[in-house]
């Protein structure tokens, strides 16, 4: 899809609940990158979880709320942006239809999916954002999350992104098959769900990489939890984060970097000069 | 055959643990979708292709009825007679009463998933016929005493070592080198052969039924499915009541989609129409001619929401794409259809309560329904069926109240903040104390062979709110 974007976009970010809960970090790192893109980034309070656990899981109907919630907090924006293909997904290609039958809705629904992208779907395609080549060169292998891959198409958007950034992403054996995260799969079926683990975890190391990137929290996550215990040494990281290292000194995974004050910010952003983060404002409070 | 969805945990646990499973079904889900890729890369139409045939069968669901009168007056024209069996037993009783009104002692049958879905050879072993599968993957699993693990390979679970010490086993031939595939072929023909020749009856299925001439396409790469139909009297093809196609033109198109998603064939080795009994010209050909056409709850999936599920044409395509059936194989899923279409079709057709774990055997990957040739969105019958079960209070309390709790709270954004920075909470504690974590109903399965990696310090909306508070605090100043 390309869309051509307004001179200086207001983005919403929706942060997402593994985000939220599990690494803040990918969230900042989003933020700093959309800046760098040259968006305006807000972070609207209102918002809440997308609804897929329960929409996945047996709870169709409790999902609507949600929907309904997030699209009143995200309709005002030019652009909504997630860093991740599952919960980007889950309002491009099911809000339409989980609420194809509710009056006055269905049209919010598909208006809020036409402006709402995946990070790197955004960063590459609607932006055509250069990133700074990235500062360490890991050596980075690439997990497609399976929602990404086939509800939205991301496969090459972050490997361009990555290879605009200096990494040579390391291809691995069977990209288009699922780790085995699958939401409640993982905790329901965790036999196959480890098994399936094993195989991609196999892939990975095999590929030669000491990174896996990948742009789904939930499959790193899965994958992490996995290699732990059967002593794989892998880093996992979001895309969000090795792509942000190419922005900022030093390592910005487990301590929360303080976003706009410790960013020393690669001059040579390519699409828009570096923007003060004080454009980063939480809802409608004055930046 | 005896059904065990309701076990699918403890039979995935099992398969899992096959150490002789493992490579081959590593092997089989990745060769066939390797030579399906190839076949459509050589197709360049093949996306038209499956968009006429998904209208076509479309439009047959549309008009069933009509098509069934059309196909079953065609048939009786040329001489041959159409059964309507509401269920199983209803299928294998009229069988029967065909075997008995011909004088049926040997029975040689081509391979058929309907006859899977009604426990056929248990049928008419059970009434003393004698019942020989003659599809090589159908007869090895038969003389193994074992269900089918795939739709289109049924013995596809089956090593080649494996299958050397069951014919050594079960053929009284002396000593003989069984080392390769051919001589095991040649070896299952020659064991074959004499019992087509002596057989009173053939039952087939069906790839196509053509409702304007009343022919019946069959797919076959053995040829045994012809030696069925033209060697014995009496020729009896079984088929849902799905297999519908207005005409040869359409049956042919649905032909081309078949063998590519199948085995990434351009065509099949065998295809064959077959038009009633032999006529008073023809030199071969069965005597008498009977098709039976089953529903066994296909007309109630016809009128509800899994109706596009009657679409499928048993291709196989799904199940080599899926990857939790390559991990678990077929047997775990516990009835005649396994993988992504078969957890949709066992609920539908022996009752979700059987079958609970099958639709949550799925992760959502989507990667079955982009290779279903019919277009099938599988995934979201799955999660339908998730969603009938929850309904229907079948699923785990645990599970219904945990999501149902989350749900309702994430309605509220202040109360979806509170409780994500109680999660991070929980979640940080848990993560170090993983006896605790297999204790907590829900999330104990994550427990299962995963560590839970550590939260960073704050949530990010935690952090983000505090900081703007800050920021707010600076401007005021």
């Amino acid at each position: 899809m390309s869309t051509s974007a307004p001179a200086r976009p207001r983005v919403a970010l929706f942060v997402s609940c593994l985000v939220n809960v599990f690494r803040p970090t990918v969230a900042e790192a989003a933020i700093a990158l959309l800046e760098q893109a040259g968006c305006e980034v807000d972070v609207p309070p209102g918002q809440s979880c997308c609804g897929q656990p329960g929409y996945n899981a047996g709870a169709i109907a409790a999902a609507r709320p949600l929907a309904q919630n997030l699209i009143r907090c995200f309709e005002d924006y030019d652009y909504v942006v997630a860093p991740t293909g599952s919960c980007t997904g889950m309002i491009v290609e099911h809000y339409p239809r989980l609420l194809a039958q509710t009056p006055g809705w269905h049209e919010r629904a598909v208006a809020l999916a036409a402006r709402t992208f995946e990070l790197t779907h955004f960063l590459h395609t609607v932006m055509g954002f250069v990133p700074a080549p990235c500062k360490g060169t890991a050596s980075v292998s690439y997990h497609d999350s399976c929602a990404g891959l086939r509800e939205l198409g991301i496969r090459q958007q972050p490997r361009a992104l990555l290879a605009h950034a200096g990494v040579q992403v390391q291809e691995m054996q069977g990209t288009e098959i699922c780790c085995g995260f699958g939401g409640a799969f993982c905790a329901k079926l965790p036999a196959i769900s480890t098994a399936m683990a094993d195989e991609k975890l196999a892939n990975a190391v095999a590929s030669g990489a000491t990174t896996l990137a990948g742009g789904d929290l939930g499959c790193l996550l899965h994958l992490e939890g996995r290699a732990a215990v059967t002593g794989i040494s892998l880093e996992f990281r979001h895309v969000a984060e090795v792509l942000a290292d190419a922005h900022v000194a030093g390592h910005a995974r487990d301590t929360a970097p303080d976003v706009g004050a410790g960013h020393a910010r690669d001059t040579a952003a390519p699409v828009a000069p570096p923007q003060p983060s004080l454009n980063v404002h939480l809802g409608s409070e004055p930046g | 055959m005896q059904h065990t969805s309701e076990h699918f945990v403890q039979n995935s646990r099992i398969a899992l643990a096959d150490a002789q499973l493992k490579p081959v079904l590593g092997a089989v889900t990745t060769f066939l979708p390797a030579l399906r890729q190839k076949a459509i890369d050589q197709t360049p139409e093949f996306e038209a292709l499956r968009d006429y045939a998904v209208a076509m069968k479309d439009h047959v669901l549309d008009h069933l009825e009509t098509y069934l009168a059309d196909f079953e007056r065609a048939v009786q024209a040329r001489g041959g007679a159409v059964h309507h069996a509401a269920g199983a037993e209803d299928l294998n009783r009229i069988v029967l009463a065909l075997c008995a009104g011909a004088d049926v002692r040997k029975v040689i049958k081509g391979k058929s998933m309907v006859g899977e879905e009604t426990n056929l050879n248990d049928a008419l072993q059970g009434a003393g016929l004698e019942v020989l599968e003659t599809d090589l993957g159908e007869y090895i699993i038969q003389q193994a005493g074992e269900p089918p693990s795939h739709i289109i390979g049924p013995a596809l679970h089956k090593s080649k070592a494996q299958v050397a010490e069951l014919f050594r086993q079960k053929h009284d031939l002396g000593e003989r080198n069984l080392d390769d595939v051919p001589q095991m072929v040649r070896e299952a023909r020659q064991m074959l052969r004499e019992r087509f020749l002596s057989a009173d009856a053939g039952i087939t299925g069906a790839n196509a039924l053509v409702a304007e001439n009343g022919s019946i396409m069959l797919v076959t790469n053995e040829g045994n499915g012809d030696l069925c139909s033209i060697l014995p009297r009496l020729h009896i093809v079984i088929a849902g009541i799905e297999k519908l196609v207005p005409t040869v033109e359409d049956a042919s198109a649905l032909h081309r989609v078949l063998c590519r998603s199948a085995t990434g064939q351009i065509t099949s080795a065998y295809t064959t129409f077959y038009s009633g009994p032999r006529r008073a010209e023809e030199p071969d050909g069965p005597v008498a001619f009977h098709v039976i056409l089953l529903d066994n709850g296909r007309r109630a999936m016809r009128a509800g929401k899994y109706r596009s599920m009657l679409r499928c044409i048993r291709c196989g395509a799904c199940l080599n794409h899926c990857p939790v059936y390559r991990h678990v194989g077929g047997h775990a899923y516990g009835w005649v259809y396994p993988g992504p279409m078969g957890s949709v079709l066992t609920p539908l057709m022996t009752g979700l309560e059987r079958a609970v774990e099958l639709p949550n055997a799925c992760t959502a990957c989507g990667r079955c329904e982009e290779t279903c040739p019919m277009r099938i969105p599988l995934p979201e019958h799955l999660r339908q069926l998730r969603d009938d079960a929850a309904t229907a209070g079948i699923t785990p309390r645990a599970w219904r109240l945990g999501i149902g709790a989350a749900m309702t709270a994430f309605r509220w954004p202040w109360l979806y903040r509170a409780s994500s920075g109680l999660a991070r909470s929980a979640v940080a504690f848990l993560g170090r104390h993983p006896g605790v974590l297999r204790r907590v109903p829900v999330l104990r399965g994550w427990a299962q062979g995963r560590a839970l990696p550590a939260p960073q310090a704050e949530t990010f909306m935690g952090r983000w709110q505090r900081r703007q508070h800050g920021k707010s605090g600076e401007h005021r100043l």
